[in-house]
């Protein structure tokens, strides 16, 4: 598994009950990858494991052949996460944060302010750079969350739920921002409740159930494997999360 | 069944949240049952009980009215908890505005607001008398113990400055909504509260300082001056001391006057208060620009560890309610900055009784500062998925602590140097071991929480509150004995040494890194 940007194996977490019971996970470098499940099915406790914000009870977890247990650091330093909630700093500007993040990972002071000044124009931040981000909007503050996750140009991008609260001109702009990232080589893996958006953004499609991958791949091949008639990825995964929940 | 809206609905409403509030604060926000905290509170009213016996005076003037320094002093250590009242009564006053929870709710309904605002007005005015009678309550127990139970009337004037406390912050907060308007009241109430606490007390004893070379912050009200400026003994100006030792007349004008006060208070509130709350709904937070943002001096190389560092300096710097909140216990090292000022250079004396005061202030900054940097980081998952080792972000977070208690401790190393470079390198040691101390406590206790909450996080964890307390007050004893020459320093160190194992055993996660 050379190309493998995040090869996850027998992956287990388990908190009063599994929340992540054996997952195997294998994402190719480039690739577009949506993870979905009903509320409480270990999505994000998968990537707080592979971002490394939560250890494993068991299992291994390799992002781009660097083994993310043994070398955290290193496999840090390839990686970004954004949350579903924006955690920023209220008191500073977009750009010292982004000066901030730089700083954490290392980047060379000239490279980050060239990609820091890039992505605040990109995202339309530019005319709020140099105010603090205390009063900025739900949009905004996940907007500044973002570029903060890009300016240190990560090769794997894990996003939990970041549409959620975004009007559709902001929800459009992080969706444009992601789409080019993957077409210039990053991989980006997302969570989302918005099943539209994964059946329109991502190359292929995981759908997780009680700890467990219940189903994966393009929509052609999950629309195989639901039972007939499913055309929708809403009817896909509807149908199967029901079937997992009838074998339980 | 109370009538939707009525008064007695709205104070059962607030009955059930003041209690279930009031169990969250005891048993710290969790499920346990409450004889645990019961126990400790019973325990901490009956050490008030010794702590009371030991500073009361065992002999006191029968006669009132013809002793006026011991009127003057009743009186002004009355107007000190006052100050102190009036500083949580503005805290409550702009939280009960401020702090949407069911504000939005209540106020989009079509119930009366107004008996809604009343009722709070009520309840705050109870709150203030009541926090204020557990800390007093035993002096007065002891008063009338020893002196007669006239004393017991000390309860009605802490009534009345509990209800004439909550009158002045909700007629200040109201001035200030008018003057300054809703965006910019919150903080500068909260900063006025901040200073106004410590500020009156503090003050006090920086003119005895100053005027009378005194540390005690009652000696201003035994001077010449003070004395001859006072009015005549049948003056109401002695009424509120006359009320606490049991003259009833006084005591009814007292209370008569304090609830008038407090009826004009509650009526103002009750009409225009949900104005203002309405007002602080729409008051979008303003936008501050930073000159210093945009330039180039953002980008420079330093490592992750010195981002880090520049990060927490750069938030407290920028946020001026967390640094009011330091400010108060900054403000008590003003009294001895002085003390070492009218002595400066000769007073060998004066400089060894600095020493615990400094170590001590220090402990105790330090431990706010680290709660801010360690508990109240508003972006964990971005620090916890950076490429930095967990102890090296914990390390920087420690140094960014350490340095800005370096700020205003070290101008007092260096007046200390003057008198004695011996004391001043024993204070020095000092001031860093409370302060890691501190800071260790901190990281034993660390929880998620946003900066904001910086405030509530003495009720968060009592056990973290209490450890840093003793161990501050350990180090200033063992740096207190060492610049006095005894080797008995090493019994308050081993028991700072020992608070910290305490605290290590006690905490949930130890040492380690939780992951």
């Amino acid at each position: 598994m050379l190309d493998a940007a995040l090869l996850v194996r027998g992956l287990a977490k388990r908190f009063d009950r599994p929340a992540v019971d054996g997952l195997d996970l294998t994402i190719r470098r480039g690739e577009f990858y949506a993870l979905l499940g009903p509320n409480g099915a270990g999505k994000t406790t998968t990537l707080r494991m592979v971002a490394g914000l939560m250890t494993p009870d068991a299992g291994s977890i390799s992002i781009f052949g660097v083994d993310a247990r043994r070398d955290p650091i290193a496999a840090k330093r390839l990686t970004a996460w954004v949350p579903d909630e924006p955690m920023i700093y209220d008191k500073l500007t977009p750009l010292e944060y982004l000066a901030f993040v730089a700083g954490l990972w290392g980047v060379s002071p000239a490279d980050a302010e060239s990609r820091a000044r890039h992505l605040v124009d990109w995202l339309g931040l530019g005319p709020y750079a140099d105010e603090r981000c205390e009063g900025f909007s739900k949009g905004m503050r996940q907007k500044v969350a973002l570029a903060g996750a890009l300016v240190h140009d990560p090769s794997l991008i894990i996003l939990d739920e970041p549409l959620t609260g975004l009007d559709a001109g902001s929800a459009r702009q992080v969706k444009d921002v992601l789409l080019e990232r993957a077409r210039n080589g990053a991989t980006v893996i997302l969570t989302t409740h918005i099943l539209e958006v994964a059946e329109r953004m991502a190359e292929r499609i995981g759908v997780i159930a009680r700890g467990r991958l219940i189903a994966e791949g393009t929509l052609e091949e999950l629309r195989g494997q639901a039972r007939g008639g499913r055309s929708t990825l809403e009817e896909i995964f509807l149908d199967l999360v029901d079937a997992e929940r009838s074998a339980a | 069944m109370s009538a939707p809206g009525s008064l007695a609905f709205f104070a059962a409403h607030e009955a059930r949240l003041a209690w279930r509030d009031a169990a969250g604060m005891v048993s710290g926000g969790g499920k346990r049952r409450l004889t645990g905290p019961a126990f400790w509170f019973f325990g901490f009213i009956a050490v008030m009980h010794v702590v009371a016996l030991a500073a009361m005076p065992k002999a006191l003037p029968i006669d009132l009215t013809s002793e006026r320094d011991t009127l003057l002093t009743v009186t002004g250590a009355a107007f000190f908890a006052w100050a102190l009242m009036l500083a949580q009564a503005m805290e409550s006053v702009t939280r009960a505005v401020y702090s949407r929870g069911d504000l939005d709710l209540v106020l989009s309904s079509p119930a009366t607001t107004a008996n809604l605002f009343a009722f709070r007005t009520g309840i705050l005015a109870f709150g203030t008398t009541f926090m204020a009678a557990l800390l007093v309550g035993p002096f007065i127990h002891v008063l009338a113990w020893r002196f007669g139970a006239g004393w017991l009337a000390s309860y009605g004037v802490l009534a009345a400055m509990g209800a004439t406390a909550t009158a002045a912050a909700i007629l200040v907060t109201l001035v200030l909504f008018r003057l300054i308007g809703a965006r910019r009241t919150r903080l500068v109430a909260q900063i006025v509260a901040a200073v106004i606490g410590a500020g009156f007390v503090v003050g006090a004893q920086a003119i005895a300082i100053i005027g009378r070379g005194e540390f005690s912050r009652f000696a201003v009200f035994r001077s010449d001056f003070a004395l001859s400026n006072m009015p005549g003994p049948e003056s109401l100006f002695w009424w509120p001391a006359r009320a606490a030792a049991g003259d009833l007349i006084a005591l009814g004008g007292v209370l008569g006057a304090s609830v008038l006060l407090l009826a004009v208070a509650v009526v103002a509130a009750a009409a225009r208060l949900p104005a203002a709350a309405i007002a602080t709904a729409g008051a979008a937070q303003p936008r501050v620009r930073s000159s210093d943002a945009s330039g180039g001096r953002l980008f420079r190389p330093r490592s992750a560890e010195a981002t880090l560092r520049a990060k927490e300096i750069t938030l407290l710097v920028r946020d001026p309610w967390l640094l009011s909140q330091s400010l108060m216990q900054i403000l008590y090292l003003v009294p001895p900055a002085l003390m070492l000022w009218k002595g400066f250079g000769s007073d060998l004396g004066t400089a060894a009784l600095m020493v615990p005061i400094v170590v001590m202030g220090a402990g105790q900054l330090a431990g706010g500062l680290a709660w801010l940097t360690l508990s109240g980081e508003d972006a964990p998952d971005l620090i916890a998925s950076a490429p930095v080792t967990r102890g090296a972000a914990v390390r920087a977070k420690v140094e960014a602590v350490l340095l800005s208690v370096t700020v205003p401790i070290a101008p007092l190393i260096a007046g200390l140097a003057v008198t004695s470079a011996k004391i001043a390198v024993i204070a020095a040691i000092g001031v860093l071991l409370a302060s890691l101390a501190s800071s260790a406590i901190q990281f034993l206790f660390r929880s998620s929480a946003r900066r904001s909450q910086f405030r509530r996080r003495q009720t968060a964890s009592r056990a973290a509150t209490f450890a840093e307390a003793f161990s501050s007050l350990s180090w200033a004893g063992a740096a207190a004995l060492a610049a006095a020459d005894t080797t008995y320093a090493f019994i308050p160190a081993a028991l700072a040494i020992g608070v910290l194992l305490i605290a290590a055993a006690a905490s949930p996660n130890g040492f380690r890194f939780e992951r």
